[in-house]
């Protein structure tokens, strides 16, 4: 049942995405601006979270979750170590991810040819 | 031929640029809406399951708690999308999904990955390292400075009440 509602839950979170895409005629850069942002502001009302507790990897694989999490380890810095810890957190929680995308891209760029 | 190809270039000049936007619309492939919406969804949807799995992988095998789990969660899914990323297969997927394989964290590696590797021939410095975050830079600098001021206006609440 957890795999169902992470397969309905992502797959419909790609789908709002499609359709910023084709209804909404935006490129896709604009799309995933508006989809990180959402996130963030989701987040900020606390929806977020019980998306997660609902739907695990159906809500923390998609880039909203991204957003999410920016604002919640600037939060949780904040909280710690005052107004200073939305700067100092923000990627504290994103971290994995962004490392790895940018350590993994650089080695691809290594081993790989451009290719078409 | 020669008076063909004479006249076409003073018919656009006259042209609005309505008009040009309803002569263009004539050639553009319709978008079918609902199939690219069921595409997407169940490419997405598998990523998704794909991410759970991993998830669940973590957490009964490695010893991660829920929490914890997602960040080697992601970076696995990470390093699959690079991985086929160079080999090309994940722009074909794309062709095929358009939302569905750019939304998940699999969408915003590839997009760092290809810049990388198409910009390599400019040099690792300034190809590899200044293109990196040609397309994914949006994405980092619209969430930080939207978690940034969501972040100030919850410290300054929760300060004030």
């Amino acid at each position: 049942m957890e795999y169902v509602i992470a397969f309905a839950v992502g797959g419909l979170i790609c789908v709002i995405g499609q359709l910023l895409l084709d209804v909404g005629k935006l490129t896709p850069a604009h799309v995933m601006s508006t989809l990180v942002v959402s996130g963030v502001v989701l987040d900020f009302f606390g929806i977020y979270d019980k998306l997660i507790d609902f739907a695990g990897a159906g809500a923390t694989v998609p880039i909203t979750s991204f957003g999410h999490s920016l604002y919640h380890g600037a939060i949780s810095e904040a909280q710690t170590h005052g107004l200073i810890g939305v700067v100092t957190g923000i990627f504290e929680v994103t971290s994995a991810g962004i490392s790895a995308a940018i350590a993994f891209g650089f080695l691809a760029s290594l081993v790989f040819k451009p290719k078409g | 031929m020669a008076t063909k190809t004479k006249a076409k270039p003073i018919g656009s000049m006259q042209m609005t640029k309505q008009m040009y936007q309803q002569q263009a619309s004539k050639y553009q492939p319709k978008r079918n809406v609902m199939l690219n919406c069921f595409r997407a969804f169940w490419v997405g949807g598998t990523i998704c399951l794909l991410g759970q799995a991993l998830q669940n992988m973590y957490i009964h095998f490695f010893g991660f708690t829920e929490k914890t789990a997602s960040n080697p969660t992601v970076a696995t899914l990470i390093f699959i999308s690079v991985l086929l990323t160079g080999l090309g297969i994940y722009d074909n997927i794309g062709q095929y999904a358009g939302a569905g394989s750019a939304v998940p964290v699999t969408g915003f590696a590839n997009s760092i990955a290809s810049a990388a590797i198409e910009h390599r021939s400019e040099g690792f410095v300034l190809g590899v390292g200044g293109n990196m975050f040609k397309l994914a830079g949006s994405v980092i600098v619209f969430g930080v400075v939207a978690a940034f001021l969501a972040g100030i206006i919850k410290s300054v609440l929760k300060m004030i009440f």
